[in-house]
């Protein structure tokens, strides 16, 4: 047999493909700065290089495909504004978070999303992304807006959710970033944000990174920056032997870098307590491959669900009520406005969408519905099955392969149920952070001067509407601080810490590994900040993690530049782990709003503690605040005085 | 017959074969290389042969090698599902049974996405 090195055998090492300039410099000069170069990033930098500005975006993998939706995305929610809702943005923000998250939502983000996300899907359609359906392919299907060529997903009726040959994205983005002059610095990895004078809680003045191929050091000198990564996987759960390093939703980038590089410099957090199982079951590597199999949520939403023997699985309202066609599935229901996906909304509470029996399991071990259930996608009419299977699986992000091995596998959706593996017989769930982030104000600026937030770095901060509208809010308000800011001045005290900080793990030739290190912080995640909560229990974690700072992390080694970014990302995991727990004893109270139980303060929701707990690091100190859940103020104002052209 | 020669290794990774290159159809051009966004490729040494998987672990299974490919179409590279991620599915009027990866599998669906 023929060597085959995919195998990973080798009979001599192969030596590092790429130069090695561990401790070498390049320093760069611009007046935005924008880190992580996803969704957000990308409408952060757009927008404010059409100011004139002179704009870098740094990013750990390359622009054209990086972030959650780098591989695509199949429908664009929270769209109001487009030309053929008929919901008012003001309602269709306050509304479900009031009904489905209990007032614990950003409101501020998500008004600016109602507002402008239509204005951003209109940006991405110019660059070269198609949006409407222009062959009339779903000519006369009800989800098919005639006079735009709009397709629309799960309210028919309202129209808010716009489906879209979303792999054209982050390449259409990438192509403009480059027409527009955008310095794009990629393969690398965001280590700090440094501050005026090296002062944590000072004015943001920059950020260091390091080449995750050759090592190499990089200073960024900046009048404004804006932090547009995301929230950190993998803490709960980690093996290395399932696929993805255990993010299923999110890349194995997203290591909460941006996170703990903010609270190192003292920026403002909330939120950073909620954590919850994941919603589809399995966010881990050991379930399916997602949208590869039979579902009837998100992508596949509207599908009908069907037993053994054929026999369909009923559906129920968003109030419970029994529907019965399908039709129903996609409308409101009586006295019921609008229908919208809510992301992140109470676990256990209401659904905001329509849904199959909440009892499914009790009725399956009673013998009502026989196991395994499989999608019915030739029982659906051929518009349903078409846009399902044809163009939402092949747009999303992983599914262009799911599309393609499938169909190249002989499945044919014109005759074919697919089975579902993650409704009534769920692979075991883990828990995942809830959108904590930054806290921000309506120009979407931190705490800290000059730094800004966009994306996921915001606290309940979901989806690639609200990346796409905050990035942009955000890149803007940027802008527009850096044409009255002064020069800043970077701290070398600052940069030469950090330097030998991120350098430490390759002069090591042996110790604790990166991933050892990281499947230890997730099991004190487990033991000690897992679905129930106690103070002595957390204590304890945060002892063990504190330990674990002082003691293995010291050991940790990297062999490669790449070993290098895998280690320094599990450090800032560690440091995103330590802030969950400060916030998880901060909150004295159980909030199933936040999906968070104390077993020590088991009051749900009492009212003296119905507030965002904030979080920030003073010196060594770490300062506990309060902020008013309606601090956004009255929006439709706000968002007139703080909006940018 | 001949006895193998036989190296001491580790064991390997699991998964570890995320993406299946032909060496016949890939021509070595590393644009894979340059576009994963968790970079888990490495070019390999001997110009012109296809890239070495080096992190397979790593892979997240977001098809954006595949996606700029200049030679996918012609078989250059597929995604190899892990052995604990091959669905079944069902051909609803005559009730037989297919799974992704099976030996003798039906012939594949032509139709292209919209």
């Amino acid at each position: 047999m023929e060597d085959n090195q995919n195998s990973l055998t080798f009979q001599e090492p192969i030596e590092w493909p790429y130069p090695i300039r561990y401790g070498e410099e390049t320093r760069v000069n611009v007046d935005v700065l924008v880190l992580g170069g996803g969704l957000s990033g990308c409408f952060a930098a757009i927008n404010a290089a059409r100011k004139g500005l002179k704009v870098a975006v740094v990013d750990k993998s390359p622009i054209v495909h990086s972030g959650a939706a780098g591989s695509g995305v199949d429908h664009w929610m929270d769209c109001p504004s487009n030309p053929a809702s008929k919901v008012d943005p003001e309602e269709f923000t306050l509304e479900p978070v009031r009904k489905y998250k209990g007032g614990y939502a950003n409101v501020i983000a998500n008004y600016i999303t109602a507002r402008d996300s239509w204005d951003a899907l209109c940006e991405l359609e110019q660059m070269g992304m198609k949006i409407r359906d222009t062959d009339d392919v779903f000519k006369g299907a009800p989800f098919r807006d005639e006079a735009t060529k709009l397709l629309f997903a799960y309210d028919y009726e309202t129209r808010t959710c716009i489906r879209i040959w979303g792999t054209g994205m982050k390449p259409s983005l990438h192509k403009e970033c480059k027409r527009l002059g955008v310095q794009l610095y990629e393969r690398i990895m965001v280590t700090s944000l440094l501050t005026e004078g090296g002062r944590p809680g000072g004015r943001v003045v920059g950020a260091t990174g390091v080449h995750t191929r050759t090592g190499e050091f990089f200073v960024f000198r900046a009048k404004a920056s804006v932090l547009c990564m995301a929230t950190p996987e993998r803490l709960w759960i980690f093996s290395s032997e399932w696929t993805g390093l255990v993010g299923r939703d999110g890349p194995p980038a997203n290591a909460g870098n941006g996170h703990a590089m903010a609270w190192r410099a003292g920026a403002e957090f909330a939120r950073m307590e909620s954590s919850s199982h994941e919603e589809w079951g399995g966010s881990t590597g050991i379930g399916a491959v997602l949208f590869g199999t039979g579902s009837n949520f998100a992508t596949w939403y509207p599908c009908t669900i069907v037993d053994a023997e054929g026999k369909e699985v009923p559906w129920v309202d968003r109030e419970g009520n029994p529907i019965h066609t399908l039709e129903e599935r996609t409308k409101p229901g009586p006295g019921q406005k609008f229908l919208t996906l809510v992301l992140g909304g109470g676990e256990g509470k209401a659904e905001s969408m329509p849904h199959l029996i909440p009892d499914l399991p009790e009725r399956i071990r009673k013998g009502e519905f026989k196991l395994p259930l499989y999608a019915d996608l030739p029982g659906m009419p051929e518009y349903e099955r078409r846009v399902i299977f044809g163009l939402m699986v092949g747009q999303e992000g992983h599914t262009w392969p799911v599309y393609r091995n499938l169909t190249e596998a002989g499945f044919d959706p014109d005759k074919d149920q697919l089975q579902v593996y993650e409704i009534g017989a769920a692979p075991p769930g883990w828990r995942r952070l809830r959108y904590g982030g930054l806290v921000v104000d309506w120009d979407l600026r931190s705490n800290l001067e000059g730094l800004y937030a966009g994306g996921q770095s915001i606290f309940d901060g979901i989806g690639v509407a609200h990346a796409s509208s905050t990035g942009r809010w955000a890149g803007r308000s940027a802008a527009a601080y850096a044409q009255e800011a002064p020069e800043p001045i970077i701290d070398e005290k600052q940069v030469n810490r950090e330097k030998t900080r991120i350098y430490a793990p390759i002069q090591r030739p042996d110790g604790i590994n990166w991933k050892e290190l990281q499947a230890g912080i997730a099991k004190v995640m487990q033991d000690y900040c897992g679905d129930t909560k106690t103070e002595e229990l957390m204590a304890l974690g945060l002892k063990t993690l504190e330990e674990i700072r002082e003691g293995e992390s010291r050991t940790l080694f990297a062999r490669t530049p790449h070993e290098l970014m895998r280690a320094l990302e599990v450090l800032d995991i560690l440091t995103c782990c330590e802030m969950i727990i400060h916030a998880s004893r901060a909150r004295k109270a159980s909030n199933s709003w936040l999906h968070f139980e104390r077993l020590d303060f088991p009051q749900d929701d009492p009212p003296e503690w119905r507030k965002w707990v904030t979080l920030r690091l003073e010196g060594e100190e770490v300062r506990v605040g309060e902020l008013a859940l309606d601090y956004h103020g009255d929006i439709k104002k706000n968002y007139e005085t703080h909006k940018k052209e | 017959m001949t006895q193998p020669k036989v190296y001491a290794q580790p064991n390997l990774i699991t998964p570890n074969r995320p993406v299946i290159i032909d060496p016949e159809v890939c021509t070595g051009c590393n644009l894979c290389v340059e576009i994963c966004p968790s970079d888990v490729y490495i070019p390999n040494p001997q110009k012109g042969k296809p890239p070495i998987i080096l992190y397979p672990e790593e892979c997240w299974y977001c098809g954006c090698c595949l996606m700029e490919c200049p030679l996918h179409d012609k078989g250059a590279n597929k995604l190899n599902w892990p052995l604990m991620q091959r669905m079944r599915w069902k051909r609803k009027e005559t009730g037989e049974h297919f799974r992704f990866g099976m030996p003798n599998p039906p012939p594949p669906n032509k139709r292209p996405m919209v």
